[in-house]
């Protein structure tokens, strides 16, 4: 009995020991490609978030589909020809980062993400500065960076060359409400 | 009680071990809501290759279109296959809301005005709704002068065309649609003639590559509704080739007429007399309103 009551206790304690990630689900997510020919813009505000201060990890997680273009036209090429949405529904980022960040003080902690990208069924090694910041009772995390289309298997036909950038812009946004 | 001890305690094991197994990646990704959302991209334009399809330009888009039959393969070789003569259409369509299109256009084909509307009733979701119903209807006006008979005067010139469009994307690749068609006639040549004459489309098409589909259509006319002329039913073959903002099709067809009262009511060829158009659409899209 005494064992039992031992084990239950353990259990419990072990369960609230672990560190209570942060959470979101309306993360924001936008890529920007800018040629002369064409502005391509498409934004993504849905996206689930989540960071864990303590184990220092993050993780994202957003449907393809959820990007939203200026032009019908575009969204729907993007999600049919490039992102091809209906066999890769989602996209996903998981990693950690390196630097310190103080929950108890305001201000901006520049850290660096490494972790894995997956878009279009292609996963991969991605390390990136970010910034995390403390500020009125929010956690807010930003990162701008840019990827490669090439990079996923995501094939450019030469006809439309001029009118996707070769490099991507991508830019996240990620607002966490802290309970202190 | 032992037992309740050890079957909770089991439990709160079981608890923890999935939480430990459950990492952020999970987290995230069994938080992140599968919407059901609405199936595009049912097909690449607006016309299989006559039979409009259930797509429309979106809100503030504007599509402007050509299309354009030759003449017959079998007039020979002094007519260069018939690639000396042709038959053409343009087409203005406009998207007023997501759901609702207007057009208007202007075929050779017995100088004819057409106005149209495309409105989505039912679309295709992920998960339930199976398939979109679309509702299309058009209005053409021929202007050919008959000198010999002054009499035919606006209505007479007049015909009606309405279409359920009902259309499902079976997968990636494959779309198929089914249209039953009534049309009116203000003018037919004889009393055995048919006002009213229905119709029924049967159409698909299949993807060979992202950007590449072949086409088909065909467009059963029951028969004793038109007698005076020997009509066919019009079949027609395509591949749509899309690049960017284009949509190219290039046609066979047994088929001149490029309207619904000329295409399902006026077809006379024949495909094994070799009464073939070979012909294309043009469509480009442009956006007005964002």
């Amino acid at each position: 009995m005494k064992v039992l009551s031992i084990t239950i206790a353990a259990v419990l304690l072990s369960m609230f020991a672990s560190s209570q990630p942060l959470i979101t689900r309306n993360g924001f997510l936008g890529f920007y490609s800018k040629t002369p020919m064409e502005d391509i813009k498409a934004e993504n505000n849905q996206v689930v978030a989540a960071i864990d201060l303590q184990k220092k990890s993050l993780a994202f997680s957003a449907l393809v589909k959820s990007f939203l273009f200026r032009k019908e036209l575009m969204q729907q090429h993007f999600n049919e020809n490039y992102a091809e949405s209906d066999t890769y529904p989602k996209t996903s980022f998981t990693g950690s980062y390196t630097g310190e960040v103080n929950t108890q003080k305001e201000g901006s902690y520049p850290v660096q993400v490494s972790g894995k990208i997956t878009f279009h069924g292609v996963t991969k090694d991605v390390t990136v500065p970010a910034v995390l910041q403390i500020q009125g009772g929010k956690l807010t995390g930003t990162a701008n960076f840019q990827l490669l289309p090439g990079d996923f298997n995501i094939k450019i036909p030469s006809v439309v060359r001029d009118k996707i950038a070769e490099r991507i812009d991508v830019k996240v946004k990620v607002d966490y409400p802290i309970n202190h | 009680m032992q037992k309740f001890y050890i079957f909770i305690s089991f439990l709160l094991f079981g608890s923890c071990i999935k939480a430990q197994d459950s990492s952020l990646a999970q987290l995230v990704n069994d938080s992140s809501i599968n919407e059901n959302s609405i199936v595009k991209g049912t097909f690449k334009a607006t016309q299989i290759v006559n039979m409009p399809t259930i797509e429309s330009p979106a809100k503030g888009g504007l599509q402007f279109m050509i299309m354009h039959r030759f003449g017959r393969l079998n007039e020979g070789a002094y007519e260069l296959w018939g690639l000396d003569n042709a038959t053409i259409r343009f087409a203005l369509d406009y998207g007023i809301s997501d759901r609702l299109s207007i057009g208007i256009g202007r075929s050779s084909h017995d100088k004819t005005y057409d106005g149209s509307f495309k409105w989505k009733a039912l679309q295709q979701k992920e998960q339930g709704m199976p398939f979109s119903a679309s509702l299309y209807g058009l209005i053409a006006y021929s202007t050919l002068k008959y000198s010999d008979k002054p009499y035919l005067n606006g209505t007479f010139r007049t015909s009606y065309l309405t279409q359920a469009l009902l259309a499902r994307k079976f997968s990636r690749n494959l779309s198929l649609q089914l249209a039953p068609s009534w049309m009116h006639f203000n003018l037919v040549p004889t009393e055995e003639d048919n006002n009213n004459v229905f119709a029924i489309g049967f159409g698909g098409r299949m993807k060979v590559s992202k950007r590449v589909s072949i086409n088909a259509e065909y467009n059963y006319v029951p028969d004793g509704q038109i007698v005076t002329n020997d009509i066919t039913n019009s079949l027609s073959f395509g591949m749509d080739i899309e690049t960017g903002g284009h949509v190219f099709q290039l046609v066979f067809s047994n088929s001149q007429g490029m309207v619904g009262p000329a295409y399902l009511a006026k077809t006379t060829g024949k495909w094994g007399d070799g009464d073939i158009y070979f012909g294309f659409n043009i469509t480009r899209a442009f956006t007005l309103k964002r």
